[in-house]
């Protein structure tokens, strides 16, 4: 008996039609995503100055750029911030969430007051505690104003210290987005562990050590991921709030990348820079999605 | 014992009770005191700012530094107001938005409804493109829109904005219609639906909550934008460069007011977007944490 | 042939081979049912009938026109599926004519086949509601009357009745029952529930690991089951199995067992033919309502063997008693009438049917012919 699996014309459109459909939007991320990405590392190893042109020059990019000293500070920049950034969000977006999760009268309206920076772009964010946060017409002044006269508060002004006001604005736009992350992690959890434990005898405390916080592991997870891509890719803020000074204070590798290439004609440093954050970034996403997407049926 | 209801509340006591409503007080006012000072600042006038407490309310009100921000002030070399620059940012945002939602939803369609070899690979590649740095794209992006005739325009933002969103869209919709039962699908083969009348009839109305979703994300996105805005913007930059500009401008004395105006009238289209439809955004944010 | 035929038919996914050589004819009007346990491939061979699935190779036929490849809206088929699958955004009635106004029915014609299903279903009364609104049981209702509208060459069921409950999961086995009587349509039926199939079936295929077992009427499954699977599979409680050994006495051929206290017994068998098998050992299968007191025996059977046996548990179920005791070294159980005086601990007179008993090779696990 012939094994005839030649299927009708429906069929073989039915089969063919749901790649036909998907191919434009890989097809554009195959090239203005992996085709660029390729196109800077090729970048990165020529000389290309205000124009690419393609004279390699091995690893010499990679090179001048670790000798840089303005590319010293602003990975140094990235690693405080970053860890700060992270840390403190995380942090404050668990105890609010903690908080939150305790039968608060008034949750409705707190959750969306926690949330809203959220929707604010970074350079209105930016804007709003640059001016907060600047010691003449700001806090300093206001405390001053007050009667408070000794109070003083010129981080935004002092190359040591702006970084932390970075962190500051950061935290305040993002942990309001981490406590609903570890909000709905909570309440996703069953809550008949949680009547096991207390018959347990395990105190308020424990409770939340114990079992709450372990497991809200995947939250935890995400909100990470979330952050510290966030924080690689942190620019407008800086932009924003201090332009990267006083001086170079706060330069990050973002605004780094960027003024090499468009503004000193660096390009072959500037495409080098973005390499290392690339691969900064890659080093946490891609075993992270590939957990993810792995075992999936 | 507590009585454990919905949430992970356990008993405390009032001391215990009081510290939460404290500690969460204060964590509301530093939420909304940066909105209160430049709320309060903007329908004051200059003198007052410098001169006054920047807490205080203003004992003169005016809606001059609004009128100004909107239509006379100095953004680069022009005294047109950030007027032009919203339009720009609309133009910009509402084709960017529609197509790069469509797409998705396509893309997520396929990619859990009509499975193939490999599907898993092309989902993974798509969603890694939502956390590359977008500074490895600057350069060759740079030249492709001056090869393409489309640097510093409209058109050539909504291209920018849709490639670098369709990851984001996919993996929205891709999380929705995984949970979505195959067997509706299969049902509507054998009724003799084909791909895009299942997607049509079947798919898309009940899509509401996840197109919501997306449809907030990549406006808020796309509208709070600064990196391609002020790298491929030219002449047509969005409210996000004007504003920056603005605040920026090294000349004359700083308008703190109108800064603060402009600064409101960049953050209002999301905020209203946010209030309107907040509870949604939020339920999209945790999707947004892959979860298959 | 028949009117669907499946010719050597397999299925692989990649490496693993899920669905072996399935060869089955089912005639016009038949209610066949796919019977097995979880995994053994009955939703795949209904998927590929449908056109869900690839055939990897063999070929399926309906009304002799091999239909490999065509579309599924091409098969002139309708499936019931086992969550419904309802569109949740249709209403009942949109529902159930989607498919005709998918295959460009006009609406005339359309309302006219959904009054008379609607009627037959006694779903009139829900057309303008969304599924949400209904309940478990109309669902189902809902769901076959989608099927039903297509009036098609043949129908398939997936499991059907598995997400309602115990009572309701009756009330729509014989609802079904009398709707193919009442239509004489042709049934393709997948359970995993052995007295669906037994209730419903005209024939009955047992699969176990992608492999068909046997392909029988109800009753041939259930007195000459093809293999210890099929044997143990089929009937609630299973059949009991002992080891036995084959021993001639007066010309005859016996199974020898060991009863509760280790002491040898003699069963007779009624056939001959196991002559074949002296001195070689066997496993015994006896249903447990062969196996009852004397007076409950049955009157026709031919060879009723007695067996006093100590009892070791006894479960009251109402209508029967169930009576476990040890034969072998096996636990065996056996039906009782439920007036029928039995203790635990006392040894009791056994009637054993062994009419009904069957023997199997136990190298090849298949029956022995009788
Ligand atoms: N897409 C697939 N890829 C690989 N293996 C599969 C796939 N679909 C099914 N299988 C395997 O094929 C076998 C048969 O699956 P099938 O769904 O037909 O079982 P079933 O008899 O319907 O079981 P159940 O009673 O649980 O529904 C299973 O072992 C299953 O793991
Ligand atoms: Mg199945």
């Amino acid at each position: 008996m012939s094994t005839s699996t030649t299927a009708d014309f429906r069929t073989r459109l039915q089969d063919w039609l749901p790649k036909v459909v998907l191919a434009p939007s890989f097809a554009v991320i195959l090239l203005f995503v992996y085709g660029f990405i390729a196109f800077t590392v090729v970048l990165s190893f020529t000389g290309s100055k205000m124009l690419p042109k393609f004279d390699f020059i091995g690893f010499t990019n990679y090179a001048k750029l670790f000798a840089l000293q303005h590319w010293t500070t602003a990975v140094v920049n990235l690693a405080i911030f970053a860890t700060l950034y992270i840390a403190i969000s995380m942090a404050v977006g668990l105890m609010l969430a903690i908080f939150l999760d305790q039968k608060i009268r008034g949750e409705g309206l707190l959750r969306p007051l926690y949330l809203y920076p959220m929707a604010l772009s970074f350079i209105v964010t930016g804007t709003a505690w640059k001016w907060f946060l600047d010691p003449g017409i700001g806090l300093e002044k206001t405390m001053h104003l007050w009667g408070w006269e000794s109070f003083h508060f010129t981080w935004i002004k002092d190359s040591d210290m702006a970084i932390y006001t970075i962190v500051i604005a950061a935290v305040w736009q993002t942990s309001g987005f981490v406590m609903a992350m570890f909000l709905a992690g909570l309440r996703g959890i069953d809550n008949e562990i949680l009547k096991a434990a207390q018959i347990d005898g395990a105190s308020n405390w424990q409770l939340y050590r114990r079992i709450v916080i372990p497991m809200l592991r995947p939250a935890f997870l995400s909100a990470f991921v979330i952050l510290f891509h966030l924080a690689i890719k942190s620019y407008d803020l800086v932009v924003a709030l201090t332009g990267g000074g006083p001086g170079r204070a706060t330069e990050l590798p973002a605004t780094f990348m960027y003024s090499y290439t468009f503004t000193r004609n660096q390009m072959g440093i500037g495409a080098s820079s973005a390499v290392i954050m690339l691969m900064t970034i890659a080093a946490i996403m891609v075993p992270y999605l590939y957990s993810e997407l792995k075992e999936k049926p | 014992m507590a009585a454990v209801t919905q949430d992970t509340a356990v008993s405390t006591g009032r001391v215990t009770r009081t510290f939460l409503y404290v500690v969460l007080g204060v964590f509301a006012l530093f939420y909304l005191l940066p909105l209160y000072v430049m709320g309060v600042n903007s329908v004051k006038p200059l003198a007052e700012i410098t001169g006054g407490n920047m807490m205080a309310l203003p004992r003169v009100w005016t809606l001059e530094p609004w009128r100004a921000a909107w239509s006379t002030a100095q953004i680069g070399i022009e005294p047109t107001g950030l007027r032009p620059y919203f339009l720009n940012s609309i133009l910009m945002v509402v084709p960017a938005v529609a197509i790069s939602t469509v797409l998705g939803a396509l893309n997520g369609y396929v990619l859990t409804k009509w499975r193939f070899r490999g599907d898993t690979i092309v989902f993974g590649l798509m969603l890694f493109s939502c956390f590359i740095p977008f500074q490895i794209v600057l350069i060759p992006m740079a030249l492709v829109l001056g090869k393409l005739g489309l640097a510093g325009s409209v058109p050539g933002l909504v291209m920018v904005h849709v490639v670098y969103g369709i990851g984001f869209t996919t993996l929205y919709y891709r999380n929705y219609y995984a949970s979505f039962p195959t067997e509706l699908v299969r049902a509507a083969m054998m009724d003799g639906a084909g791909f895009f009348q299942i997607f049509w009839r079947i798919m898309l109305p009940v899509s509401g909550p996840i197109t919501v979703v997306s449809v907030i994300w990549q406006f808020t996105n796309i509208w709070n934008d600064f990196l391609f805005g002020a790298s491929f913007g030219g002449t047509s930059q969005p409210m996000t460069v004007a504003l920056n500009n603005l605040v920026q401008s090294s000349t004359g004395v700083k308008e703190y007011n109108v800064h603060f105006a402009g600064a409101i009238l960049a953050a209002l289209p999301t905020l209203f977007v946010y209030i309107v439809a907040g509870r949604y955004f939020v339920r999209g944010l945790m999707a947004g944490s892959v979860k298959g | 042939m028949g009117f669907l035929d499946i010719s050597h038919v397999t299925k692989s996914y990649g490496q693993v081979q899920v669905l072996h050589e399935v060869d089955i004819a089912v005639q016009e009007g038949e209610f066949l049912v796919l019977v097995g346990p979880s995994g053994c491939g009955k939703s795949t061979l209904l998927n590929m009938i449908a056109g869900l699935e690839a055939i990897s190779s063999g070929d399926i036929a309906i009304k002799g026109r091999v239909i490999n490849g065509v579309h599924p809206s091409k098969r002139n088929i309708a499936m019931v599926f086992q969550s419904y699958a309802l569109y949740p955004n249709m209403t009942v009635g949109q529902n159930m004519t989607f498919g005709l106004e998918m295959h460009g029915v006009p609406k005339p014609a359309r309302d006219a086949a959904l009054a008379d299903v609607a009627k037959l279903l006694q779903i009139d009364h829900l057309l303008d509601r969304k599924p949400g609104q209904l309940s478990g049981g109309q669902r189902q209702r809902v769901a076959m009357g989608r099927a039903l509208v297509r009036n098609p060459d043949v129908f398939l069921f997936d499991e059907p009745l598995s997400n309602l409950d115990a009572k309701l999961r009756v009330d729509m086995r014989t609802e079904i029952k009398k709707l193919h009587q009442k239509l004489k349509t042709t049934i393709v039926y997948v359970t995993h529930d052995q007295i669906e199939a037994m209730t419903l079936s005209t024939r009955i295929a047992v699969m176990n690991k992608g492999y068909v077992q046997q392909l029988g009427t109800p009753k041939e499954i259930y007195d000459t089951p093809a293999n210890l699977f099929v044997a143990t599979f089929m009937g609630s409680p299973a059949m009991n199995i002992l080891p036995a050994t084959v021993v001639m006495e007066g010309g005859q051929p016996h199974a020898e067992i060991t009863d509760a206290d280790g002491a040898r017994r003699l069963l007779r068998f009624s056939q001959g033919n196991l002559a074949e098998w002296a001195d070689k050992p066997i496993l015994l299968g006896i249903r447990p309502e062969a196996i009852t007191d004397p007076e409950g025996a049955d009157r026709k059977s031919a060879n009723i063997q007695p067996l006093a046996n100590r009892v070791t548990v006894t479960e009251p179920a109402g209508s029967d008693t169930f009576v476990t005791m040890t034969l072998s070294g096996k636990d065996v159980i056996a039906r009782m009438r439920a007036d029928a005086m039995v203790a635990p601990g006392e040894v009791f007179d056994f009637a054993i049917n062994m009419d009904k008993a069957v023997a199997f090779d136990p190298a090849t696990e298949a029956r022995i012919p009788q």
